[in-house]
C-alpha cells in the first residue's frame, strides 16, 4: 500500500508548466527596457584657471568653419544664412581636407590618403590650410536660448563627417567605422590608422548671453 | 490512394514535449538583458534622435544626469531641472555629485568617468552650457549627450 502511494505521489503533473513559463516570459517581456547607453561622444576642454587668460591660439580665420545657432535656431554658417542643413556635412568635409597651405607633414598626409578622398581635397587658399591639428577647426557657437536638439543635429553631422573621412582612410565606410570599439588590437590599429594626423577638431564656443 | 491515407495518419500529432524549455530558453534570454529601471525619472524624457551614435563599451564608468521639464510642475516649476540619481539637484551640486560618482569607481577608473547626459529635446542650450561648465569644473570632461537613432523617413 505504501509503496503504491510513493509511486503515485512521484508522477508531477508538468503539462502547465509551459503556461507558467509563458506567464514570466510575458511578464519580462512588457517590463523590458533593452538599456540603450548610445549617443554622440563629446570630450570638454580642461577647466580654466581663472588667473590665467585662456591661451591666446593663433588661427587664421580661413582654418575657421564658423557654424552660429541663434536663439531661433536659424542657422548662420560660413556667414552665410541657411534655413536647412541639406549638404552641410559634404561642406564640412570639403573643408577639413582642403589643403590651402600644406607644410611638409601635410604633403606627406596627401599622399597617403585613398584616391577617393584626394578627389575631395582641393586646394583653395580661401579654405582651411590643411587637415592636420592647428590646420581646419569647426567652431560651434550657439546662444542661451537655441534648442538642444538643433544643437545635437549640427554636431550630429560635423561627427558624420569626420567619421566619413575615418573610414574611407581604412577603407569602411562612416557607419563601420563609428560602430568599432577598439576592444581587439585589429580594431584599434584601424582606429588608429583612420584618425591618425586628422584630429577631430570641434570647438564648441561658450554661448551667447543675449536674446535667451 | 491506400499508400497516401497511411502516410498523412502517420504525422499528425507533432511532439511538445520540448516546448517548455524552448520557453525557458526565451524567458531566460529576457531575465538576463532586463534593466530593472533603479530610479524613478522626476523629469520629462523625450531623447532627441541623432545618426552618429556610438557606445560606451564598459557601462560601470557611466553615470547618468536627466534634464527636461519637472513631470510635477506644481511642485518644482516649469523650467528645466536637472537630476541625479533620485533627486533634483542645483547645478552648483554638480562638482560634488561628480566627484561622490567618482568615488564609486575603483583608483585606476576614476579619471574614466563618463557622465552621460539624457536631456529632452525641448531644453535649452542655457542650462546645458551650465552644466558643461561645472563638469569641466569638477574634471569629468568625457560627456555622451545620450540620443536614440534616427529613423529614416
Amino acid at each position: 500500500m505504501a509503496s503504491k502511494r510513493g509511486r503515485m505521489a512521484q508522477e508531477v503533473n508538468a503539462g502547465s508548466m509551459a503556461d507558467i513559463a509563458f506567464l514570466l516570459l510575458i511578464f519580462f517581456l512588457v517590463t523590458t527596457t533593452i538599456a540603450s547607453d548610445k549617443g554622440i561622444m563629446n570630450i570638454l576642454p580642461p577647466k580654466q584657471d581663472p588667473n590665467q587668460p585662456p591661451p591666446e591660439v593663433e588661427l587664421n580665420e580661413r582654418n575657421i568653419f564658423n557654424i552660429l545657432i541663434n536663439a531661433n535656431d536659424d542657422l548662420l554658417i560660413e556667414g552665410e544664412f541657411r534655413n536647412d542643413l541639406n549638404g552641410l556635412s559634404d561642406e564640412i568635409k570639403r573643408f577639413i581636407l582642403n589643403f590651402g597651405n600644406p607644410d611638409e607633414d601635410a604633403i606627406t598626409l596627401f599622399n597617403s590618403l585613398p584616391p577617393s578622398l584626394k578627389g575631395l581635397a582641393d586646394q583653395s587658399p580661401e579654405s582651411s590650410d590643411h587637415p592636420m591639428s592647428g590646420g581646419a577647426v569647426i567652431s560651434i557657437k550657439t546662444n542661451r536660448g537655441t534648442s538642444y536638439e538643433t544643437y545635437l543635429e549640427v554636431l550630429d553631422l560635423v561627427k558624420q563627417a569626420y567619421f566619413e573621412i575615418y573610414g574611407e582612410r581604412v577603407g569602411l565606410t562612416g557607419e563601420e567605422y563609428r560602430t568599432l570599439s577598439g576592444q581587439t588590437p585589429a580594431e584599434k590599429e584601424l582606429m588608429d590608422r583612420g584618425k591618425e594626423n586628422i584630429p577631430m577638431a570641434i570647438s564648441i564656443a561658450e554661448p551667447d548671453k543675449t536674446g535667451s | 490512394m491506400s499508400k497516401f491515407k497511411k502516410k498523412t495518419k502517420a504525422d499528425t500529432n507533432i511532439p511538445t514535449s520540448a516546448l517548455p524549455d524552448i520557453i525557458f530558453m526565451l524567458l531566460f534570454f529576457f531575465m538576463v538583458t532586463t534593466v530593472l529601471r533603479e530610479q524613478t525619472i522626476l523629469v520629462e524624457q523625450k531623447i532627441p534622435q541623432a545618426t552618429q551614435l556610438q557606445k560606451i563599451q564598459k557601462k560601470t564608468l557611466i553615470s547618468y544626469l536627466y534634464i527636461g521639464k519637472p513631470k510635477n510642475t506644481s511642485l518644482y516649476g516649469s523650467e528645466p531641472r536637472l537630476q541625479a540619481n533620485d533627486v533634483l539637484i542645483n547645478t552648483s551640486d554638480l562638482v560634488l555629485w561628480v566627484n561622490q560618482q567618482k568615488d564609486n569607481l575603483s583608483e585606476a577608473e576614476r579619471d574614466q568617468i563618463w557622465i552621460s547626459l539624457k536631456a529632452d529635446r525641448d531644453v535649452k542650450m542655457g542650462p546645458i552650457s551650465d552644466i558643461q561648465f561645472e563638469l569641466r569644473e569638477a574634471d569629468a570632461r568625457k560627456l555622451m549627450y545620450a540620443s536614440v537613432g534616427k529613423v529614416e523617413n
